[in-house]
């Protein structure tokens, strides 16, 4: 079988290799720090297994990911010159390959998608060929190891550090946005045990007035899509809003169908990841993928889409759920 | 209500523009204390949050193989493809992408598409090429637009196609809470269905302000030209 943690300890080795680049790399000005940053985060992969299955302390690596977050946050992180191609050679390239450039990029979405729709039903000797639950994480690792076996065998690419290279000058220029939703994801767990959503949630039910069943849904839903904002996450949100307004107030009170009422205020919570840099994987990371100089361009672009959906899920939720 | 005092933290510290990762690691220290947790355990919530959300991290797998191709030109190649589709401006390539991204997960295919597979080597070379075929070379400020747009149409697309998928982790959710909460017996079919409407509203809104886009892309150009000098992409 393959597993899941096999592909977070490949992810966790490349950044440790690329780690042991920016350490040596002198064009940078910080490469102590920017090594320090990844090489964290690569051995932060591996060891993370041992804290999943509870057989290592967790807080140890607490500690470094607070040591990260120093680094990257008091400016201890650079990025070196990226040794690659002039523009004259891409377009000699392109010129030179043609559409041939194309398979390996292709071949990452083709082998993921035949991961989810083919592979998931594989099983040899009683176990399933990929982890249970992680065919689309594993489609894309997969996908991504046969792209670049592919694209060095069609491009005569002998160096295995060019795409180390190439990848690292990546993640230099996309710095501390890398970490930031992992972060995120942990504040969500802490805002959890600590009681923000049942405190969310008693706000709502004291805005709430009685016998009014429009501005109960438009609580429930602005309600989603504001605690999306705060969680980054309409997931953390739902069980809250739910609880609070969702099922006691439109489903119990006003009689309402269950499954046309949480469905459309899931949706109502998406506008709110659409439009909040908590939830940075969707919104902060591509930014700095696509080397935007406004961090914020992304949620700009889906600011108005986000409020006219919104608006939307009010109107569907009144007109179907009741 | 004193655990509200990290959503604060986190409101001040986003809307005056820190560090994002201090402002997340201060936020949660101070929720942490006032939640009553003991300094161990805040470290290890941050040490077992890092460990189980590393699949939001995976993506970096594929940076490589995509560095690699770009270094032999897959991004001008994707330029000088799109050349060859007369018709197919900017904003109606943009609407296309919406299209397959949100019918890719209305079928279960989320990690088909995404920003490092394909808007960073594959959307934004075509968005910008389409772009250039029309009107040279772009200005800085029309090309952090564009690349913001085809940022957003992936976003839209996932969001609001992955709900009309049955096994999508958000109906899974839904089902879950509510069957196991309040005893009753939610079909899955029945949430997907009703995540139809909004999935074409979705279409429709975002697809017309991508068309839209094409109009914008010209007037901003016309002034771009007309006043500050065009600087050369960096890539």
């Amino acid at each position: 079988m393959i597993k899941a943690e096999w592909f977070y300890w490949l992810v966790g080795l490349s950044f440790l290799v690329m780690a042991a680049q920016m350490f040596t790399d002198r064009s940078n000005p910080r490469r102590f720090g920017t090594g320090a940053f990844w090489g964290l985060i690569g051995a932060g992969f591996i060891y993370s297994s041992w804290v999943v299955t509870k057989q290592a302390p967790a807080a140890p690596l607490g500690g470094a990911v607070l040591v990260m977050a120093v680094l990257a946050g008091f400016g201890c992180t650079g990025r070196g010159t990226p040794r690659t191609t002039t523009p004259e050679e891409r377009a000699a390239g392109a010129a030179r390959l043609g559409s041939k450039l194309f398979v390996p990029a292709l071949t990452i979405p083709a082998v993921a998608m035949v991961c989810a729709v083919g592979l998931k039903h594989v099983s040899f000797g009683g176990e399933p060929l990929l982890q249970e639950g992680s065919e689309t994480i594993l489609g894309l690792g997969l996908g991504a190891v046969v792209a670049l076996v592919i694209g060095m065998i069609m491009l005569r690419e002998k160096r295995p550090s060019v795409p180390v290279q190439a990848g690292r000058s990546m993640l230099e220029a996309m710095g501390w946005a890398m970490l930031l939703p992992q972060m995120l994801a942990t504040l969500g767990a802490i805002f959890q045990v600590s009681g923000v959503g049942t405190q969310v949630g008693k706000l709502a039910t004291a805005v709430l007035p009685e016998d009014s069943l429009y501005v109960a849904i438009v609580v429930y839903c602005v309600g989603m899509f504001l605690f999306t904002i705060i969680m980054g996450n309409a997931f953390a949100a739902f069980p809250v809003m739910t609880a609070a307004v969702g099922w006691p107030v439109l489903v119990g009170h006003f009689d309402g169908n269950p499954a046309a009422v949480l469905a459309i205020g899931m949706l109502a919570g998406f506008c709110g990841t659409l439009v909040t840099p908590m939830a940075a994987n969707f919104n902060i990371v591509p930014a700095a993928l696509l080397e935007l100089k406004d961090q914020y361009g992304p949620i700009k672009a889906q600011l108005p889409t986000a409020g006219v959906l919104l608006g939307c899920n009010v109107v569907f939720m009144a007109l179907f759920a009741f | 209500m004193i655990v509200l005092l990290g959503v604060l933290v986190v409101v001040i510290g986003f809307a005056t523009k820190r560090n994002p990762l201090l402002v997340v690691g201060v936020a949660g220290i101070v929720t942490g204390f006032l939640g009553g947790l003991s300094p161990g355990k805040i470290l290890a919530a941050f040490g077992e949050g890092f460990a189980n959300s590393r699949a939001v991290t995976i993506f970096a797998i594929t940076l490589p193989v995509i560095g690699l191709l770009e270094r032999y030109g897959l991004q001008e190649q994707a330029r000088n493809l799109i050349a060859r589709f007369a018709g197919l401006t900017t904003g109606r390539f943009l609407t296309l992408y919406l299209g397959l991204r949100q019918l890719g997960a209305a079928v279960g295919l989320n990690n088909v598409f995404g920003p490092a597979q394909t808007v960073r080597p594959l959307a934004v070379p075509m968005a910008e090429g389409a772009a250039e075929r029309k009107h040279g070379p772009l200005p800085e400020r029309t090309r952090e637009k564009l690349r913001s747009f085809a940022a957003s149409a992936d976003n839209v697309g996932l969001f609001f196609g992955e709900d009309v998928f049955l096994a999508v982790g958000s109906i899974l959710l839904i089902t879950g809470f509510v069957n196991t909460s309040y005893g009753t017996h939610l079909e899955p079919l029945h949430l997907a269905l009703w995540a139809i409407p909004t999935a074409v509203c979705a279409f429709v809104v975002h697809g017309w302000r991508l068309l839209r886009l094409d109009r914008q892309l010209e007037r901003d150009l016309l002034t771009a030209h007309a006043g500050t000098p065009v600087v050369e992409a960096t890539q």
